[in-house]
């Protein structure tokens, strides 16, 4: 636990990445199988189901600081970080008490987190209140973090893999692909990713993903059209099926196995041959008219899909670039290649009701300028824009500028009102930076939306002291301010929504500017919003 | 009873004395808890303030003013109203104002902490009727670790940064804080060079009787000073200026009770961060408050409003007091522009950068 803890505060202290990966590379030469297998985890993002509530750890804190929970409340505002806030409270630990810190990570969450879970709550209390006892104050955050689910700390699985790779002296591409999916949860599974030679646990596993940077200069700087594949950029979930060994999986891009949500698709991946890759998009899709991203969300969130379900929002997956064809690695080849290939093993293009696995189309146009005018047409077809894909490029991994573009439509935008603020967490921590904006309606403000970000961080300052000067109440960690401020809001769609009173939402809504000329009074309407859902009302079939 | 201070637009002013303590507007007679800006406004007529902290709120003030002092302990009577100034602990000559007028007591702590210092008189308990206290670190969260080893683990920073031949730069408020850093850290490591800022209140405090460790001053018109030996002291706003270049590369820490909390910390953009702090921690401010045996408790700048609520929650009648004292700013609030320790360091900043 405490070289666990002393990696974790280690990383925490520098932003450097050699500084980043030389602990990374320290840690994981020392540590013993068992306990790097945990730390693996942990640093990719692995969660852990809590363990014990947080209301139940806010209580027995405050018991054992000898203050109110309310004030405890107090403190986590101030902090912005649970785990932080409850180690800052507690009293001193004992020192020398025992050698509990050298414990093993693995260990100690066999014999601290694991137990809690099936425990009663006098057993969980013993167990917290003597981990408490045991752990120095560095180390209890760390714990906190374990027991509440997530140990986020700032290193990329790109820097990890790295980290590893170099350990193992193997290729960091080989590593990459070793860790997707996750799945390393034993001591054995660790030390498997050392072997020089291909493993069977590689089998299942998709390939990292290689992704787009946005398109910010003019696309005629891209050179003539004809070195270009030009796609619509899919409002859905990016996924790769991998269909190897006699089993097909799903896999999103955040590595979860998604196969119990989509078992139509499932049933059709596993027609493909032996040794086949596909990268895509999940899409919900109805009579070909796309029901958008809110619809696929409720499939991606089920365990369980019921047949009403299944009628209702259909899904399919459409294909884009083919990775792996009978075993073989294609991704070295350009695109233009791998396409050929794609289209001769999927001929049935979107839209179609044959199957949920189809084609891609390609935007076909001659000039720069017609594939302006399509893009035009993007948000009436409900898609997000166009992709533009070089046709010599190979398939890269993570986001290499140059090969791959999004060239999205500009955002749908409007001035709202800020009338509540929050204080953040993290580097946000204590300052009021999380707002529910909203815009008129019959004489009144309604809400529409939460915007976590858009703004600098000195206009965040001086936002956090305007919110205290204007603060009409206070309920809990969140402020009902008097309403001053605009901001311009920029969103890529509206839906209705019970959400938020106004009755519609936003999709992906972030602050674009501080309207400062502007008073509450300039604000947008309600209507203004509703139009724009009227418009988007009946998308037209794509294709 | 009529209470013994109001507060007006002027600040905190006793009627039946009829005078001011740390008033923020110019006023015929201001008592001084201490020199720090947000407490110590030039322009007033006449000033009082504890002898120890003469010549340190000459240099923050200024002009001509006549500045009365008195002792610790010692009283004098104004309008009917007996004075008497007690050690705060805070910086150099810090007090708390005493008030007594017709069998009643009241005490103004200014900024105060209860944690030794070599650069200052210690803290006095005074028992009161009405205690005036601060609130700056009214938090729980908020709880020093002794001094000896915030000095230990800033000795080693200094020393790994040595071996590294970057310098080491700790920022500081300029008045109190840069001279208790200097005092606490080890100096025989390598030379202590300060900010001009720092240096003003370096030779008050010198004049004063304190004694410092040998520090050095920033040659005006240097290109390049030090070779990544030394430990620079610094106010908060050279923060990312051009006069940090002066030192090549350098490791960049501040030093206050802020950075208890990470995010402040990672806010701030700095790797490391020193919790020194001259105000009262959390377990001091309640242990001091008890102390006084007040039977009312007035809670300023700070956590008021959760200080207050729980003194209530204890028996204790308390409740906030809206004053514009600031005590210690998080690095990222309104300091960064007008520094609660002295707003004439931005300029000095600006001057000895261009």
């Amino acid at each position: 636990m405490r070289d666990f803890a002393a990696l974790y505060w280690r990383l925490d202290a520098t932003t450097g990445t050699n500084d980043k990966l030389a602990a990374l590379r320290d840690y994981f030469t020392t540590a013993p199988a068992d306990d790097a297998a945990c730390a693996l985890h942990l640093l990719s993002g692995g969660k852990q189901s809590r363990a014990v509530s947080t209301t139940l750890l806010r209580e027995w804190a405050a018991e054992a600081a000898g203050i109110p929970l309310w004030l405890l409340e107090e403190c986590y505002a101030q902090v912005g970080d649970l785990a932080e806030t409850l180690a800052l409270v507690l009293p001193p630990p004992e020192v020398g008490g025992d050698d509990a810190t050298e414990v093993g990570l693995a260990d100690w969450i066999h014999t601290t987190i694991e137990p809690l879970r099936t425990a009663d709550e006098a057993g969980k209390r013993r167990i917290v209140h003597d981990a408490w006892r045991r752990l120095a104050a560095g180390e209890r955050i760390v714990w906190h973090k374990l027991l509440t689910g997530g140990c986020r700390v700032g290193v990329s699985r790109t820097l990890v893999a790295r980290a590893l790779a170099e350990v193992a002296g193997i290729d960091p591409a080989v590593m990459t692909h070793r860790l997707m999916g996750g799945g390393i949860e034993s001591a054995d599974d660790y030390r498997q990713l050392f072997d020089p030679e291909p493993t069977s646990a590689d089998d299942r596993k998709p390939y990292p993903f290689f992704l787009a940077a946005p398109l910010d200069d003019r696309p005629e700087a891209l050179g003539p059209t004809t070195a270009w594949q030009a796609e619509w950029k899919w409002d859905g979930a990016r996924a790769q099926i991998v269909r190897r060994g006699g089993v097909a999986s799903i896999w999103t891009r955040g590595e979860e196995l998604v196969n119990e949500s989509f078992p139509e698709i499932v049933v059709a991946a596993e027609a493909l041959p032996d040794g086949t890759v596909l990268d895509g998009e999940l899409l919900a899709v109805r009579s070909s008219a796309l029901l958008g991203f809110a619809a696929l969300s409720k499939r991606i969130s089920r365990r369980r899909v019921t047949k009403k379900m299944l009628t209702e929002v259909p899904c399919v997956f459409v294909a884009y670039d083919l990775l792996e064809e009978r075993g073989e690695d294609l991704r070295s080849l350009p695109l233009a290649d791998r396409r050929r290939r794609l289209e001769a093993l999927l001929p049935a293009e979107f839209p179609t009701a044959d199957t949920s696995l189809q084609l891609s189309p390609r935007v076909v146009a001659d000039t720069w300028a017609d594939l302006a005018a399509a893009r035009a047409t993007a948000r009436a077809r409900g898609v997000e824009g166009l992709m533009l894909k070089r046709l010599a490029s190979a398939y890269g991994t993570g986001r290499t500028r140059g090969d791959w573009w999004k060239w999205k439509i500009e955002p749908l935008e409007i001035d709202a009102v800020l009338l509540y603020a929050q204080a953040g967490h993290g580097r946000r921590a204590g300052l009021h930076s999380d707002y529910t904006l909203g815009v008129w309606h019959d004489g009144r403000l309604v809400t529409i939306a939460k915007a976590y970000s858009g703004l600098t961080d000195a206009e965040i300052v001086e936002v956090d002291r305007i919110v205290r000067a204007t603060t009409l109440e206070k309920h809990g960690p969140v402020r009902i301010c008097s309403p001053t401020l605009v901001f311009q809001l920029a969103f890529e769609g509206v839906s209705r929504s019970t959400r938020h009173k106004s009755g519609v939402a936003v999709r992906f809504p972030r602050i674009v500017r501080w309207r400062r000329d502007k008073q509450p009074a300039d604000a947008g309407t309600l209507a203004d919003l509703v139009a724009l859902i009227d418009a988007a009302a009946t998308p037209e079939p794509v294709g | 009873m009529t209470d013994l201070l109001e507060l007006t637009s002027e600040g905190l002013y006793c009627r039946q004395g009829d005078f001011h303590v740390d008033p923020w507007r110019r006023v015929p007679r201001a008592v001084i808890t201490h020199a720090h800006a947000d407490h110590a406004r030039p322009g007033c007529d006449r000033y009082l303030c504890a002898a120890r902290g003469k010549l340190v709120l000459r240099e923050r003030i200024g002009g001509a003013s006549p500045i009365d002092t008195l002792r610790w302990g010692e009283s004098l009577t104004i309008n009917g109203v007996r004075v008497s100034l007690h050690s705060a602990g805070h910086v150099l000559g810090a007090a708390q104002v005493r008030l007594e007028h017709a069998g009643q007591v009241w005490v103004v702590s200014g900024d105060y902490k209860t944690q030794a210092d070599p650069t200052c008189d210690p803290f006095e308990s005074v028992a009161a009727d009405v205690f005036i206290t601060e609130s700056t670190f009214g938090l729980p969260i908020y709880r020093w670790a002794e001094p000896e080893v915030v000095a230990a683990a800033i000795n080693a920073w200094w020393r790994e940064n040595q071996a590294a031949g970057r310098t080491s730069v700790i920022l500081a408020y300029a008045l109190g804080k840069a001279q208790r850093i200097a005092a606490m850290v080890d100096a025989s490591i390598g030379p202590i060079v300060a900010h001009g800022a720092v240096m003003k209140m370096v030779r008050a405090y010198r004049d004063s009787g304190v004694r410092l460790p040998p520090i050095d001053g920033v040659p005006p018109r240097a290109r390049r000073v030090g070779d990544g030996r030394a430990l620079v002291i610094a106010p908060p706003s050279v923060a990312g200026s051009r006069w940090l270049r002066l030192f090549g590369e350098a490791s960049v820490a501040p030093a206050s009770g802020w950075m208890t909390v990470r995010g402040i910390r990672r806010r701030r953009g700095c790797e490391r961060g020193f919790v020194v702090s001259d105000h009262a921690d959390f377990p001091g401010l309640l242990a001091a408050i008890e102390a006084t045996r007040a039977r009312r408790v007035l809670v300023t700048h700070g956590a008021s409003e959760s200080l207050a609520r729980l003194l209530r929650e204890r028996g204790i009648d308390a409740a906030p007091l809206a004053t514009r004292f600031t005590g210690e700013l998080p690095p990222d609030g309104p300091a960064d522009e007008e520094e609660a320790d002295g707003s004439d360091e931005v300029h000095a900043v600006a001057e000895e950068a261009s």
